[in-house]
């Protein structure tokens, strides 16, 4: 008998099963569209996750304060307050360093008219838009001399000119505002980046930090120091210029432990990607196992199934079948059982990718490798999970599958 | 006469626990082509075990068993299975036809293991199907036919590749008295044409369509004669 005629034999015994038939695929369905779905949505997360790390700046490293010790106790990170604006300045006249925008945080009620909004407040200087990677979209950003003379002026995010403005037909540049009771003029408004992660990029106001420092946050430290390398082969060399500047700021001894921590853009990357990455796994084995799963229910009804056709078994063989031919027969209905499933699977799990995307505002990434690799295991799942009630049809003797009742 | 079916002091044991069962203790027989033989016994009397070694369902324990000069008793599974399909035309009690499957598709059944193209097989069991009588009903399935038609389409499906043998078990053990006529006379029409015919049963009416009766008792041959008065169905009535 010709493998084309096992295939045709095989589609009619599914089709005679209707109802059971797609039962049993409904295992392997959901295993197949489980493990599309599952790595579309990890492999979107990690690369949404790449990009907004990307856009935080680019060759951006991170200077933060160090962890204080008391009796060998961390206070963990940002308990010392050591990092100055002239640190900042002394890392400004390197050359591996492109641009410095040291920067002080915390939280301001802003008011204008009878409005009023609660919003994150940075301090920072002119190189900020350069370092973090920020245009502005309408007005224009502070200027060095700004910064300096402690001008009190204020760019602002897209959430806050929602808010604040809404009533507003007109461009917001030029408006006075209250800024924890001191007036601030606005004089530009931030391209909006949408949020990452926790933090929304839309929702703050940028002043000039000696502004921030003087009258607002008050102190004479600054939170934190972004600085961006001028090159990316720049990178370790600007890590190791900003090392040694600040430790010849702060006169540390050449045996004292460093007194602030730098991060590098790439180091966050890396490890983020292998969060995501080791979700990714995580994920995709919970829908593996569904698969095998969904093969054994394969197994299942293809033992039932051979049990409930020992007549039919009997018959063939009485008038000719060998054994071969039942075995290929019971083997190519589980690989299309199996096989049929993990099409719908496949489809169905990049249509639950794409809805996912759509409406649940998740990045998901389809590529070609999850379909290829679950539309193979679900043939393989059809071939394991089959050879054994094939094998079982095969060997039954035609006179006792002939009396089976 | 050729010879179809040679045995010789064939034994045949089944192990039902500890207990051995003598199926059949030593029985030789030899049927020639274009005979009508009739195989009796009570239940228990070997009669069935027979009918399996014959068919090549089952393999004797010991002893020669030769069809169509094949050497049966030394046969693999595989070539049993060979065997089967292009010697031997099988018509069951309860007609064993596959359900959900036309009549015409069951009776290209042994065909389709026989390796015979698409094209080949349909016209040959259409033809079959023609020869029984059935031409009307080429595309039903067994649950749309009627005992009768069923076994009509079982005895199309034996002869479709034009066996050595027909074996038929108790062939109207489903079906009524004026049935069972029209089914014997289809065998005896088809033993005219010189087609060997072997039918077991236990009913004497019905063994009296043979030719010749084997009585079995007690796995042994008693007996076996040739049939004095002989029923025949006119081929008028068979037809009509």
């Amino acid at each position: 008998m010709s493998f084309l005629e096992c295939v045709r034999i095989s589609f009619r015994s599914i089709k005679a099963n209707g109802l059971r038939s797609i039962l049993t695929m409904l295992g392997i369905i959901i295993g197949v569209a489980a493990v599309i779905a599952m790595v579309a949505i990890g492999e979107g997360t990690s690369s949404s996750v790449a990009s907004q790390i990307n856009g935080l700046g680019s060759n951006l490293l991170i200077v933060a304060p160090g962890q204080a010790t008391q009796g060998r106790v961390s206070l963990g990170a940002g308990s010392l307050n050591t990092l100055t604006l002239a640190d900042a300045e002394a890392i400004a006249q390197k050359e591996s360093v492109a641009g410095v925008a040291p920067s002080v945080n915390g939280r301001a009620q802003i008011v204008w008219g009878s409005n009023n909004y609660s919003s994150s407040l940075e301090g920072t200087t002119a190189d900020f838009p350069e370092v973090r990677n920020v245009e502005v979209a309408q007005g224009r950003f502070f200027t060095n001399f700004e910064v300096k003379q402690q001008f009190n002026v204020a760019v602002v995010g897209t959430e806050v000119v929602n808010n604040l403005f809404a009533n507003l037909s007109t461009s917001p540049i030029g408006q006075t505002v209250q800024i924890n009771r001191i007036p601030f003029t606005i004089i530009g408004v931030l391209k909006s980046q949408g949020s990452s992660g926790m933090t929304n990029n839309d929702d703050r106001i940028l002043i000039p930090i000696t502004t921030a420092m003087s009258r607002l946050t008050g102190g004479k430290n600054v939170g934190t120091i972004y600085v961006s390398a001028s090159s990316s082969d720049q990178m370790d060399q600007a890590k190791l210029d900003i090392a040694s500047t600040i430790r010849a700021q702060h006169n540390l001894r050449p045996t004292a432990a460093d007194d602030f921590r730098i991060t590098s853009q790439s180091d966050i990357l890396s490890t983020a990607q292998q969060v995501s990455s080791s979700m990714t796994a995580l994920l995709s084995g919970i829908a593996a196992i569904s698969l095998i799963v969904g093969g054994i229910g394969v197994m299942n009804i293809m033992l039932v199934s051979v049990t409930e056709r020992t007549r039919e078994i009997g018959i063939r063989k009485a008038i000719g079948a060998k054994r071969s031919d039942i075995l290929r027969q019971f083997l190519i209905e589980a690989v299309t059982l199996s096989l049929i499933g993990g099409v719908v699977g496949i489809l169905f799990g990049v249509g639950a990718a794409l809805v996912i995307s759509k409406l649940g505002g998740m990045a998901t990434s389809i590529s070609l490798s999850p379909i290829l690799y679950a539309f193979l295991t679900s043939s393989l799942v059809g071939v394991i999970f089959g050879v054994y009630p094939a094998r079982k049809a095969a060997q039954l003797k035609p006179i006792d599958a002939l009396r089976y009742e | 006469m050729k010879p179809v079916i040679q045995i010789e002091s064939l034994k045949k044991q089944y192990q039902i626990g500890d207990q051995e069962i003598q199926a059949l203790r030593g029985v030789s027989l030899t049927i020639e082509e274009g005979d009508f033989v009739a195989i009796m016994g009570p239940s228990g009397s070997g009669k069935s075990s027979m009918m399996n070694v014959i068919g090549c369902l089952d393999k004797p324990t010991s002893g020669e068993f030769y069809l169509d000069g094949f050497p049966v008793s030394e046969a693999h599974d595989d070539e049993l299975a060979e065997i089967r399909n292009q010697k031997i035309g099988f018509v069951f009690q309860n007609f064993n036809l596959l359900p959900r499957t036309t009549a015409v598709e069951n009776v290209e059944l042994p065909l389709l293991y026989g390796g015979v193209s698409a094209k080949e097989r349909r016209q040959r069991a259409v033809q079959a199907l023609i020869s029984v009588g059935l031409a009307e009903r080429l595309n039903n399935k067994p649950n749309e036919l009627s005992g009768g038609q069923q076994q009509r389409v079982s005895i199309a499906r034996a002869l479709v590749n034009d066996p050595v043998i027909l074996l038929a078990d108790e062939p109207t053990g489903a079906l009524d008295t004026k049935t069972s006529e029209e089914i014997m006379g289809i065998f005896q029409q088809l033993n005219d044409a010189g087609k060997t015919v072997i039918l077991v049963t236990h009913e004497p009416d019905i063994a009296e369509y043979a030719k010749r009766i084997v009585r079995f008792r007690d796995g042994q041959i008693i007996a076996n004669e040739l049939v004095a008065e002989r029923r025949r169905v006119l081929s008028e009535e068979v037809r009509r």
